[in-house]
């Protein structure tokens, strides 16, 4: 079986601040090959303004078990969120 | 639509972890790549994967055969970005079949040696100019049909790529009906040329459907995986009624003779493509089969001493970062 | 202002943006695919920007369309060098990385041109040419120093490409700058690319001419006319 190219992860930052966002993959023989590529296939209409490549190999990622001791206790902080409070109209915006 | 004949695996997994799974997707819940799933989900869905990702590549092929000749530049550079766009949506499908453990080289060798297909569409030949228009139109119009809806199916990675697919998609098919209405409304060879193409794309569109549901046994278990959203005939007769009115615009004949109104159903009656011709083409015996797979041959075969030589430089050019450290 | 020296930089990007376009759905791996149609669609799009401001330049009722596809070959000004066919894709990349180099010092040069059109095309099209270097080079680097047969089919390449670049660099009174004073950085940025690419740049300077002055295109670029533009020839009274 002959080598392929590894699998690389894209994180892509739009024009608007925002923080980079996971966009799909490709294969890369290494970063600099990968950040070429993610040029290529990933902002062909302007997508984004800086590019992050990721090893897949190299991503550590939670275990689906353990989705809820790690994300439900959140579940019931709603005060965390700016709509759990009742602002009056009148204060205006906040 | 580009998966056609998905034939689904049965599943002998415990069951009281099958139903829980498939709570989870009653409940639309995305399943994701580390999540437990039956063995018959994941081999369906690399099937599946697999030939809608080798229908966008050999798909590639016979829009690609009119790049170089594109009449205007214009056209040449909407026709390049269009074929493009189809080799960047090969490549997203193929990372998602990654995710369920099976490598691109692996599908590659697959659809190289038969063991997968791709859509029958492709098989066929495109002919003149106007062709690139009924592809837009009719194959592209027919492919929306039944990937809009699988934006929304169970398996993570294939509708997250669904989703970034069909926002690409939006032009494809307005410039081939953009195609269609120049060339309809242009000179005599031009509106031939129409007609032709039509006549020609029209009962290989209603097959990308596939067979009548009657006739697939493997649709239930897709449709309550969700990896299926909807049936073939469904999804035909909805394609034939959005089509009619735009042939009709276009002053273009669809080459039916009992197409008609249907009151009671809401719907045209329409003739079923010759399903013979449909299960050749599926054996590799389109008209164009042959050339297909013989130009990805060449493509893989051509291309195997560039893709050792860049992983060759970057294993010297990593020994030499690692020498200087 | 030269109509003939806009028409050169627009043929030279139309013959190129046509042959690298020939590659879709046949390169080595998917993102080289869409890699190189990405840099053809640059190309188209420079020659609708060059042959547009010829056109309107001349005033001679034509537009970029008409001078693409209503002239035979001897009428066309481009390099010898982007006629050349693509033959594999090593010869491909070669092709692209010397006319990549030329290009980006013209654009250089022409993006403070007194023209204020051509130097807002120059602008424009530098920044997509950064790009195509930056990539070609990496590539001829990459394949260069990859393994034994791949550095055996680039040293060939080059070999066989090297009689065209001394074109680039001939020039006259229709060109829009002088392309010989362009030579030194063209030298100094292809030299470090060689070395680490482990190639061995030709002793010959021997340089094949008549692509940019029309006298003698190759016998490659009438058959890439002939496919290119046929429908507009074969229709004359459509449009498209």
């Amino acid at each position: 079986m002959k080598q392929e190219w590894p699998l690389w992860e894209v994180f892509i930052r739009g024009q608007h601040g925002l923080s980079h966002r996971h966009v799909g993959s490709l294969h890369a023989t290494d970063a600099e090959h990968a950040i070429q590529n993610a040029r290529d296939v990933y902002t062909r209409r302007k997508e984004g303004v800086s590019i992050w490549v990721v090893p897949a190999a190299d991503i550590t990622a939670s275990s689906p078990d353990d989705k809820g001791s790690l994300y439900d206790p959140a579940d019931d902080k709603v005060y965390r969120h700016p709509t759990f409070f009742d602002i009056p109209d009148d204060v205006g915006a906040m | 639509m580009y998966a056609q004949m998905i034939k689904s695996e049965a599943t002998q997994d415990d069951p009281e972890k099958l139903a829980a799974f498939q709570a989870r997707i009653d409940a639309g819940d995305k399943i994701e790549p580390k999540d437990w799933m039956p063995a018959g989900y994941r081999k369906t869905l690399i099937r599946q994967i697999g030939q809608h990702a080798h229908s966008e590549i050999v798909g590639q092929l016979p829009e690609g055969n009119w790049i170089t000749r594109a009449p205007t530049l214009e056209r040449k550079a909407i026709l390049l970005a269009k074929v493009q766009d189809e080799a960047g949506h090969g490549l997203y499908l193929y990372c998602a079949a990654e995710t369920l453990g099976v490598s691109r080289d692996k599908l590659t060798e697959m659809l190289l040696d038969g063991r997968m297909k791709y859509s029958s569409i492709f098989s066929y030949p495109t002919l003149t100019w106007a062709d690139m228009g009924a592809v837009g139109w009719l194959v592209d119009g027919a492919a929306i049909m039944n990937q809009v809806p699988l934006q929304r199916t169970s398996y993570g990675p294939y509708a997250r790529s669904m989703v970034r697919i069909c926002k690409e998609e939006s032009f494809h098919q307005r410039q081939g009906f953009d195609i269609m209405m120049k060339m309809a409304n242009g000179t005599e060879a031009q509106k031939r040329m129409a007609q032709d193409a039509l006549n020609r794309f029209w009962y290989p569109s209603l097959m990308m459907f596939g067979p009548s549901d009657a006739e697939s046994v493997h649709s239930e278990q897709s449709m309550r995986w969700r990896i299926k959203m909807n049936g073939n005939d469904e999804l035909r007769q909805k394609f034939v009624d959005q089509t009619v009115p735009q042939a009709e615009y276009l002053g273009l004949t669809i080459p039916d003779e009992t197409l008609a109104w249907n009151e009671e159903k809401g719907g045209y009656d329409f003739a079923q493509p010759d399903w013979s011709e449909f299960f050749d083409v599926l054996k590799g015996n389109g008209p164009c089969s042959v050339e297909r797979i013989e130009a990805r041959q060449k493509a893989w075969d051509d291309g195997a001493w560039v893709r050792e030589a860049r992983l060759a430089h970057a294993a010297k050019k990593q020994a030499a970062k690692v020498a200087a450290e | 202002m030269s109509v003939a020296g806009l028409i050169r930089m627009g043929d030279n990007t139309l013959v190129l943006g046509q042959r690298l376009s020939e590659w879709c759905g046949h390169a080595p791996a998917l993102e080289e695919d869409i890699a190189l149609a990405n840099m053809a669609l640059d190309l188209i799009g420079q020659t609708q920007l060059w042959l547009g401001l010829a056109a309107s330049r001349e005033e001679a009722g034509r537009d970029a369309d008409a001078l693409a596809y209503h002239r035979d070959a001897w009428d066309f000004r481009n390099l010898l060098l982007v006629e050349q066919p693509n033959r594999d894709f090593g010869v491909t990349m070669m092709r692209q990385f010397l006319f990549d180099c030329w290009h980006f010092e013209v654009l250089q040069a022409l993006a403070a041109h007194p023209d204020a059109e051509v130097s807002a095309i120059a602008q424009k099209s530098v920044k997509e040419v950064t790009y195509h270097r930056e990539r070609s080079s990496d590539t001829v680097i990459a394949l260069g120093d990859g393994t034994e047969e791949s550095r055996g089919r680039m040293q060939g390449a080059l070999d066989r490409l090297w009689p065209y670049v001394g074109e680039m660099f001939s020039t006259d009174d229709d060109d829009l700058t002088d392309m010989t004073a362009l030579r030194p950085a063209f030298d100094a940025y292809a030299e470090t690319v060689f070395a680490q690419a482990t190639l061995t740049r030709p002793d010959s300077d021997f340089a094949h001419m008549g692509g940019k002055t029309g006298a003698r295109h190759s016998e490659h670029l009438g058959h890439m006319l002939a496919t290119m533009q046929v429908l507009p020839r074969s229709y004359p009274d459509a449009t498209w």
